[in-house]
Parts: C-alpha cells; structure tokens; sequence
C-alpha cells in the first residue's frame, strides 16, 4: 500500500496531538488532584509531621533545684558536647547563667530578692523567628517545619554571623578540635570539628523516635516540660495554662519557644 | 632507506618512553593488584549493588546526608527491599564494614585520594579508643 503525502502528514498530526492531549489531561490531574487524596496524603504521609507542631519547653523556677546539673551533665552525653575549661572557648547546649543575665530587663533593687544571683538553665529557644537563621550566608542553619532551629554541620562555613545574630548567646563555636575534650565520648553518635558552630537541636534524633529531649528526662524535679505548643492539650500548654510564664527579651520579636516559669 | 636504523630507534625510543610507567609498574608487581580491601564477614550485600557503591558511593553518601539532616529521612530502602538507618557509623560500619582504616583507607589511599573530611565528626567506632587513649596522655590545652 503506498501513503500518499497527504495521509501521511494526517498521520502524523494526529499522532502529535493524541501524545500532546495525553500529556495535558495528565498535567492537569496533577495540579488538580482528587479532594479525597488531599486529605488523605496530609495525615498519613507526613507521619504527623504536620506543620502544626512546634516543640518547645517550660522552665520552672521553683521546682530546679540549686547545685543539680543533671540535666546539662544527660545533654553532655547526648550530644557528645565538650566541656571546655576555657570561657572563651566554651561550648554551651543547655548550661546555666544567673537570672540578671537571663532577664537584663527584671533587674530591680526591689524585686524578688531570692532570685538575684541564682542560677537558671538556659538553652538555644528555637525563636519562631529566629534571627540566626535570617544571617546565615549558607543555610547551615534553618528552621523546620516542627520550629527546630537545625544546624548542619556539613554545610556551616563557621562565619559566626549566627553568633553575632543569636541575642541569646545560645551558638558557640568550636575554635578547635573538641574531642580530647569530650569525655565519656560516645562512640556511635558523631561529634563536631574544628570551625563549625553548634548549639541545642532539642534533641531532635530522640523526638523522631518518640523520646523527650535527654535534658527533660534527666531532671529528677521534672523542672523541665516538653511538648507541642500548637497541641492545647500538650502538658508544655497545660502548664502554661496555669502559671505565669515568661519568655527571654520577648521584646525583640524572636518569640522563643522556651518558657521560664517564675 | 639510508635514515633506517635512525628512524627505528628513535621510533624504539619514543614506544619505551612512553610505556615506561607500565614497565615500571609490572618490574614492581604493584599495576596488576588492586587494594587490599578488607570486605564484611557476615554480610553479602551493600545498600546498593557492587557496581554502583564502587562508582558512586560518595553520591550515595551525600544523598544520605540531605536527607538525614534536612529532610527527616531516617531510614533508606535499599534496591532489594530492605529498610536500613541512615547513619554512617552505626550502619554502614558497625553493621557490615567494621573497620574505616581496612576498608575506607585502602581502597582511597591506593587511589591516592585526600581523606574525605567525614571523620573530623563521624566516629570510626573501632578506633574510638585509640582517639580516648591519645587525648588523655596529649596535653590539654588547645
């Protein structure tokens, strides 16, 4: 059978269509897909990893005692973080400072008189907006969509721009190798190298296993409350709902998600 | 024809000088063996087949590391279906390859390669104790 020219180039255009109609009704289900497989997918697929989570802590003040450091001697071994005798050199996840450093803007002559001069933990308050996260030239830094203020260490250029951002001191950074300093060190979980900054991740390896920060589970006066702050039912919320709670320099606009109960 | 014997010695000359490297390698038996790569006992096969880690482990490494560290991807289902965690330390070496130096080192020092910086942070488990027995007798200050 011989194909005269004519049909040949209706063939051909017919062809070309019938792959361009397919391509595009497929195109088309892929913007728009099925409501049902919407709702379905958000549940399910993200393994309530939804955004509505956003991690954060209470401090009680009443409750942690004084001369307990349990829960910086757990985030130690947690983390494999050094203890660097040297201030300069520290390396700091959750450790303590005094309530006038903590709150510079309570400070009074005619406050509570038993706070001034004690000690609080204090650790990173993944800000829901966080302003290390903003100067980071290299996106080492960032927040997740559970409001972690993650670091990755592979990707950190060690600028300390994010040291300079941070108003809460919570960064440092590794001047140089801390391993000789880092004692026990745990073999099985990695430890971090010379010129990166580190700081709290919330522990957020034992999160994705269902666990609490190992700050949290240390306290032996369970001072320390974690949860979902977007969950009102979460006891993070619940002790909130109760008592006076008070952020660090709320004035800034960082919105930490580390609450201190006074 | 008068340039003959000129001609073919220097043609022997180039040929020698130019397969010297080979020469030199088979006089010093070192071209025909491969590193002697120290492979897991108790495990037959890799996350991926051997062809590809050989090739691309490095991409498989880096993919790894994205998606642990950014992305919430724990685990890695492998191409026959088994699931792993996606930690170099405790699955690739404590599960299958036990040792950095008799397998990492060999094959990148036979090949000449700089030492991937993996291990200024990631622990070699097996030599964890070697670091811990250094740093108490070195001295303490930075």
């Amino acid at each position: 059978m011989k194909i005269t020219r004519k049909a040949f180039l209706r063939i051909a255009g017919g062809s070309v269509l019938a792959a361009g109609a397919g391509k595009l009704v497929k195109a088309i289900s892929d913007v728009a897909p099925p409501p049902a497989a919407v709702s379905g997918s958000k549940s399910t697929a993200e393994g309530g990893r939804a955004t509505t989570q956003r991690w954060g802590m209470a401090i009680d003040f009443e409750k942690c005692r004084k001369g307990c450091d349990d829960c910086i001697r757990a985030c130690r071994l947690a983390h494999n973080v050094p203890r660097i005798p040297d201030s300069a050199h520290e390396v700091k996840w959750i450790w303590e400072e005094p309530y006038e450093k903590v709150f510079p803007s309570q400070r009074t002559d005619y406050g509570r008189q038993d706070l001034a001069g004690s000690q609080l933990p204090v650790l990173c308050n993944h800000c829901a907006d966080p302003p290390c996260v903003r100067v980071c030239p290299t996106q080492a830094t960032w927040k997740r969509d559970d409001g972690i203020v993650m670091m990755d260490y592979h990707r950190c250029i060690g600028c300390r721009y994010c040291m300079v951002a941070c108003p809460y001191g919570s960064r440092s950074f590794n001047w140089f190798d801390p391993r000789p300093y880092i004692k026990p060190l745990n073999s099985q979980l990695p430890t971090r190298t010379k010129g990166v900054v580190e700081k709290c991740n919330f522990c957020e390896e034992r999160l994705a296993d269902g666990l609490l920060p190992a700050c949290v589970e240390a306290c032996p006066q369970k001072a320390l409350v974690f949860g979902n702050l977007n969950d009102k039912d979460s006891a993070v919320r619940q002790t909130l709902r109760a008592r006076y709670a008070v952020q660090r320099q709320p004035e800034l606009g960082t919105e930490p998600s580390v609450f201190y109960l006074v | 024809m008068r340039d003959r014997l000129l001609i073919f010695s220097g043609l022997f000359l180039f040929v020698a000088l130019v397969t010297f490297p080979m020469w030199q390698g088979i006089a010093a038996k070192t071209s025909t063996r491969g590193p002697d790569v120290q492979l897991p006992a108790n495990q037959k096969a890799c996350v991926a087949p051997r062809s590809y880690m050989r090739a691309a482990h490095m991409q498989l490494l880096i993919d790894w590391r994205e998606g642990a560290v950014r992305e919430h991807r724990s685990r890695y289902t492998a191409y026959d279906g088994k699931s792993y965690k996606v930690s170099l330390t405790n699955t690739c070496l404590s599960q299958c390859h036990g040792s950095k130096e008799k397998f990492c080192d060999r094959c990148h020092s036979y090949v000449s390669l700089s030492a991937p910086y993996c291990w200024d942070c990631h622990q070699d488990s097996s030599s964890t104790a070697a670091t811990m027995a250094s740093a108490t007798s070195a001295g303490r200050t930075p």
